[in-house]
């Protein structure tokens, strides 16, 4: 007994040993990171890290917490499961772009009038990062498609945000902007450190506004939309076709689910996967987020089981959880409705 | 303290050290290759786990006739006959998410992979029978994933 528990533990010990070993911060950015912030930290869909005129305002503990604390709404994913050793060998490699001095700063709040620092914000800074603070439309700054500005806003009202930042970092931001960026220093455009006091705690003051989350009813969305088909399958795919093209889409093509993985005689005639497409609700879902292509193209199923004809999809909304958009869930949600539309017109 | 009991306490550890990095979101990786290379690095990974490429569904070229721009971007769908006609029959409501697929797009100089982790599927389809499937296409996804992140 003693001895397969021992053999058991050097098993387990053995396949840990990487997590054990003092982590590598370059594996684990190229392994969690580069998808998104590109692998020299020039940004993608994640937001440029190696900037210089970035990384002089912030602080370590501001990527830390970013790590630890994702942007919850906005892409970037929280690193809960990433242990603590993980965690610092990320923050020293992020850190490894920054050329000047390290600053770390008080938590101390600032101290503002929020009333007059709304009013600057709604003049200043609403028009890229939104009246509520909500940031700017889509990613990072994919290249992969136009867009207006060359790095999108970020979210100040979103509580990864407020938690990693500290007054005083938010302070210096606005004071020497991010040289290379849209974020210009409010100094020099003529706001008095006064003022930038206001406008900071304006932004601390989204702290007690938070957004509505939308997890709890997602939790109740099952991960497959069906309907029963009173039709045979042959009417009920001839249905949806129609129902498509009513529905605002242009139907693609049918074909069996077996398509190219065996010879076209050979497939099963009963499970019939329907294409379709509105191109420009594609154009819209993959501005807001380049990665949608997993609910691509759209499709619905026509499957003759045991007698019964029913129609089916996946759900768009428990899809888009993975995503961790709100932007994207609002669309999932159209699409969603959509899906809907045509199954049951088709199914009536 | 008994060696067992430290021994549980150990193993606990290790079990916690080992934890999979994301659970919740995407799996997605980074080619420093153009998109062209990436696309065929992906194509040969998919193959050399042993499945079959179904269709590679272009997506900016459709974009492109309403005069849309993108840069290069596919949906490759990919699967195994066999395994595909059995889950069919046997958990029709599986089919929607049938067959596999990644997307691939070009980011500059570089290209961008991504899929669901297949994982999440325990999730929505909890039947102890399809859990052994789920996590060799997780296992499977991760490599490929990996190839492609690691081709230079
Ligand atoms: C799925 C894409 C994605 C991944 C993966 C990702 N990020 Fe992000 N990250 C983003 C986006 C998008 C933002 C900007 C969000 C916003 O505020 O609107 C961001 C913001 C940040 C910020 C704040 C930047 C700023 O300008 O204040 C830091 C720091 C950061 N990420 C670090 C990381 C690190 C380190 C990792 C890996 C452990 C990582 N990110 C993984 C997409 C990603
Ligand atoms: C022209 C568009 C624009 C305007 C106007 C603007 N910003 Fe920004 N802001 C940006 C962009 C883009 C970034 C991201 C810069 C980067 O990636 O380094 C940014 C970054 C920031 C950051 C750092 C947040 C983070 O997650 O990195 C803060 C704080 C901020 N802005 C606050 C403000 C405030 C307050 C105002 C008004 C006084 C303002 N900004 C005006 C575009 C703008």
């Amino acid at each position: 007994m003693i001895d397969r528990a021992i053999a058991l533990l050097a098993l387990l010990v053995l396949g840990a040993a990487p997590a054990l070993a003092a982590p590598d911060g370059a594996r684990l950015y190229s392994q969690n990171c580069a998808a998104c912030h590109g692998e020299n930290g020039t940004g993608g869909i994640g937001v440029p890290l190696a900037l210089p005129s970035f990384q002089a305002t912030i602080s370590d503990d501001y990527i830390r917490k970013t790590i630890i604390n994702g942007r919850p709404g906005r892409v970037m994913p929280s690193y809960k499961a990433l242990n603590k050793d993980q965690v610092e060998a990320l923050v020293r490699y992020v850190r490894s772009w920054n050329k000047g001095k390290a600053v770390t700063y008080s938590a101390l709040p600032v101290k503002g009038d929020p009333k007059h620092g709304a009013q600057l914000y709604a003049e200043e800074c609403a028009s890229c990062h939104g009246a509520d603070g909500e940031g700017g439309r889509g990613t990072g700054v994919t290249f992969s498609r136009p867009r207006d500005l060359p790095i999108m806003a970020p979210a100040l009202n979103n509580v990864g945000f407020l938690a990693s930042a500290t007054d005083a970092m938010i302070k210096r931001t606005l004071v020497e902007g991010h040289e290379g960026t849209p974020m210009v220093s409010y100094i020099k455009k003529g706001l008095t450190e006064q003022d930038i006091d206001d406008v900071v705690s304006f932004v601390r003051s989204f702290e007690r506004s938070p957004l509505p989350h939308n997890t709890a009813s997602l939790a109740a969305e099952k991960p497959v939309i069906i309907r029963q088909s009173p039709y045979d399958l042959k009417t009920t795919v001839a249905n949806v076709t129609q129902a498509i093209n009513n529905n605002n889409f242009f139907f693609g093509r049918a074909q069996p689910l077996e398509y190219g993985l065996v010879a076209p005689d050979k497939a099963d005639p009963h499970q019939v996967v329907l294409y379709f497409c509105n191109i420009s609700f594609l154009n819209q879902a993959l501005a807001i987020d380049p990665r949608v292509g997993m609910f691509l193209p759209c499709r619905i199923t026509v499957v003759e089981h045991n007698g019964k004809v029913q129609v089916m999809s996946v759900n768009p909304k428990v899809l888009s959880r993975l995503f961790n958009n709100s932007e994207l869930d609002v669309l999932c949600d159209r699409m969603q409705r959509s899906y809907i539309a045509i199954m049951e017109e088709a199914t009536l | 303290m008994n060696f067992l009991n430290r021994l549980a306490a150990l193993l606990l550890l290790a079990a916690a050290c080992a934890a999979p990095a994301a659970a919740d979101d995407l799996l997605m990786a980074r080619s420093d290759l153009m998109y062209p290379e990436a696309m065929m690095v992906l194509q040969s990974a998919i193959k050399a786990q042993g499945y079959t490429i179904t269709r590679l569904q272009q997506v900016n070229e459709n974009l492109a006739k309403r005069h849309y721009k993108s840069d290069m971007y596919r949906v490759v769908f990919f699967g195994k006959y066999d395994e595909v006609k059995a889950l069919a029959a046997s958990h029709p409501e599986l089919i929607p998410y049938l067959p596999l697929n990644i997307t691939i797009f070009a980011e500059g100089n570089n290209a961008i992979v991504l899929t669901a982790h297949p994982r999440t599927l325990e999730e929505f389809f909890p039947d102890p029978k399809l859990k052994p499937i789920f996590e060799r296409w997780e296992a499977d996804m991760v490599k490929i994933m990996d190839t492609v992140r690691e081709s230079k």
